[in-house]
């Protein structure tokens, strides 16, 4: 639209800037306290500028927390979820959309429900799937008296104890994160737009369906896949409800967790400038993937509304 | 030719085999992970069973029952309420506030752009430390500017304070998100309709209250039902990180009070009782989404 309206466009770019404030002054704030001892820190009111304390104070909290085994644990996870969701999403869309069989429907829609329930409403029964998750089998083993039928048939009494405790394990951080099919349908939606001709010409060459799915497919959805990425690593990195109550051994929690055990919670010792230093560190890899990224980022972020 | 098949590509191969390899591992996790957690869950709900799990008696309906009668529940459920509504009001505002100034600017909207969203990357937890650091009676700088102003700021003693405390680090975090789909809505309007508009003599305010806006009410319904979404089930980190449900229960969520319940009080019926009724809201408001909500949004934001 050409038109002049310069008050307007000034009105505009102060609003914009005041929203730009709104980011960076909590941001600055938590950075000036965090490079102060800790004696300045409880100064009222705060120096509006930095000290030297930077460094010594993130080497604190480091040590403190554990943070170079957290950041370890969080990259693990998040990574585990990113490749974990995109790998079996990209599997079970390619089968939904380039193949007919007879409980195709039904495979959709199963898929379909599990976009219904996040896991914090399913929070508790969850934690005992993974703590014990054997635990549906023994159940069946149970219903089904199998042990009374073993009795009955052989003579021999046995007892089934099943269990396979996924607890302070990688698999039960990453796993239960990974039930939920948005990125099904993210793909599903994309498949659905590649043209025809590219399946029925690999065909015609003699392609085999997972030849056709490696050559083809994949390398077209490599910019909604670097997308999903983006949005996922967030989504692990910054994961919180699952981590606390699924993390009893401190050196399986995750740095988002360790950070919620600097929080001053007495008066006595307020080490404010330990926690934010912590603060500024624990969100800097996820803000350093969106930063470098934002184009796939923004893309990710409207494609997949989460 | 057979006839074509809703979801499935006119060109397909036909093997049997093959497709259930394919879906078994996302089946398997599903059926792991979230079918047989979320039966059980359904399942508890019906009965009482000790903190050991040694005895289980059936109840049908008394954990609901027990539930719909207890003050908490209520106090819970008004908070939520509560929380929800101003923090979806908040965010929906501010954002597009944000959205209209930035479709209309054209130097540096990249760099507008490009800070207003960090937030996004930002764990809710941490948005809540940095504002509970802020807004802390003791230290906090922005405590120190309401106090100055005279006003008797503690969120630790004040439930409502406690309550604004969540609710701005919540909104603080989620701007950014309505934000990227209002501005992506207001850059999709067609260019022919807001020129006929200028032709006819209207000026940029007028264009967007009478065209952009209008047309923007798809998205902000859809934004509406993901802030819910979000105010019920992101905000766990901020009130545990920030209130732990308090003071005397003022931002008890019903997230938080499931977790409380289950986890901490080891009632576990009632928690699943709890977890039942969120449930039962969140899949209310997914079908919302798909039943409502058609987004065609471009990506060129």
């Amino acid at each position: 639209m050409v038109e002049r309206a310069p008050v307007l466009d000034a009105v505009c770019h102060a609003i914009l800037l005041v929203g730009v404030a709104c980011v960076c002054v909590p941001l600055y704030l938590a950075f000036v306290a965090g490079s102060l001892t800790i004696g300045e820190v409880q100064q009222v009111p705060l120096p509006w500028l930095p000290g030297d304390q930077f460094v010594q104070n993130l080497r604190t909290a480091w040590t403190q927390a554990n943070f170079g085994r957290l950041f370890l644990n969080s990259f693990i996870v998040a990574l585990g979820i990113t490749v974990g969701k995109i790998a079996v999403s990209l599997l079970s869309a390619f089968a939904i959309t380039y193949f007919r069989f007879r409980f195709r429907m039904t495979a959709f829609w199963l898929i379909f429900v599990s976009l219904m329930l996040p896991i914090e409403v399913r929070i508790s029964p969850t934690y005992e799937s993974v703590a014990n998750a054997a635990l549906p089998v023994q159940w069946l083993v149970e219903t089904l008296h199998l042990s009374q039928v073993w009795n009955a048939v052989t003579g021999h009494s046995i007892d089934i104890q099943l269990s396979w405790n996924m607890v302070d394990t990688y698999p039960g951080l990453i796993l239960p994160l990974i039930a939920s099919a948005s990125a099904t349908f993210l793909f599903r939606q994309f498949f659905l737009t590649v043209p025809d001709e590219l399946c029925e010409a690999a065909r015609i060459d003699g392609a085999s369906p997972m030849h056709f799915f490696w050559t083809i497919l994949l390398p077209l959805s490599r910019s909604n896949i670097a997308a999903l990425a983006i949005i996922l690593f967030l989504y692990g990195w910054n994961q919180y409800l699952w981590p606390l109550l699924f993390t009893t051994d401190k050196d399986m929690a995750t740095a988002v967790i360790g950070l919620k055990h600097l929080i001053p919670r007495s008066d006595s010792q307020p080490a404010w400038n330990v926690a934010m230093s912590a603060a500024l560190l624990t969100m800097l890899p996820p803000i350093l993937v969106v930063v470098a990224l934002q184009r796939s980022f923004v893309k990710g972020l409207v494609d997949s509304s989460k | 030719m057979a006839k074509p098949e809703a979801g499935l590509k006119r060109a397909h191969f036909k093997d049997v085999r093959l497709p259930v390899l394919l879906l078994l591992p996302q089946l398997a996790i599903l059926l792991f992970f979230f079918f047989i957690p979320s039966f059980r869950a359904l399942g508890q709900a019906f009965f009482l069973s000790d903190p050991f799990g040694n005895t289980v008696h059936f109840v049908g309906l008394d954990n609901f029952a027990q539930l719909l009668q207890s003050d908490t529940y209520h106090e819970s459920v008004k908070a939520t309420v509560v929380f929800t509504i101003l923090q979806n009001l908040l965010t929906i505002a501010v954002a597009l506030v944000l959205a209209f100034a930035s479709d209309r600017v054209i130097r540096g909207r990249g760099i507008y752009k490009a800070i207003i969203l960090l937030p996004y990357a930002i764990a809710p937890v941490i948005a809540g430390i940095l504002w509970a650091f802020l807004f802390n009676p003791a230290v906090g700088p922005l405590a120190h500017v309401l106090h100055a102003i005279g006003f008797a700021w503690d969120p630790n003693r004040v439930g409502s304070d406690a309550m604004i405390l969540v609710i701005l680090a919540a909104s603080w975090k989620h701007v950014c998100y309505d934000y990227i789909f209002l501005l992506a809505g207001l850059l999709a309007v067609p260019s022919s309709l807001l020129e006929a508009a200028a032709v006819d003599g209207a000026g940029p305010l007028k264009r967007f209250f009478s065209i952009g806006l209008p047309l923007l009410m798809p998205t902000m319904f859809f934004l509406a039902v993901m802030n819910f979404v979000y105010g019920f089930f992101e905000i766990f980190a901020i009130v545990d990180a920030v209130t732990q449900g308090g003071p005397a229960g003022a931002t008890n969520v019903l997230v938080f009070k499931v977790y409380v319940d289950g986890f901490i009080n080891l009632d576990l019926g009632s928690s699943a009782a709890q977890s039942v009724i969120l449930m039962i809201f969140a899949l209310f408001m997914t079908l919302l989404q798909f039943r409502y909500v058609e987004r065609r949004v471009s990506y060129d934001v």
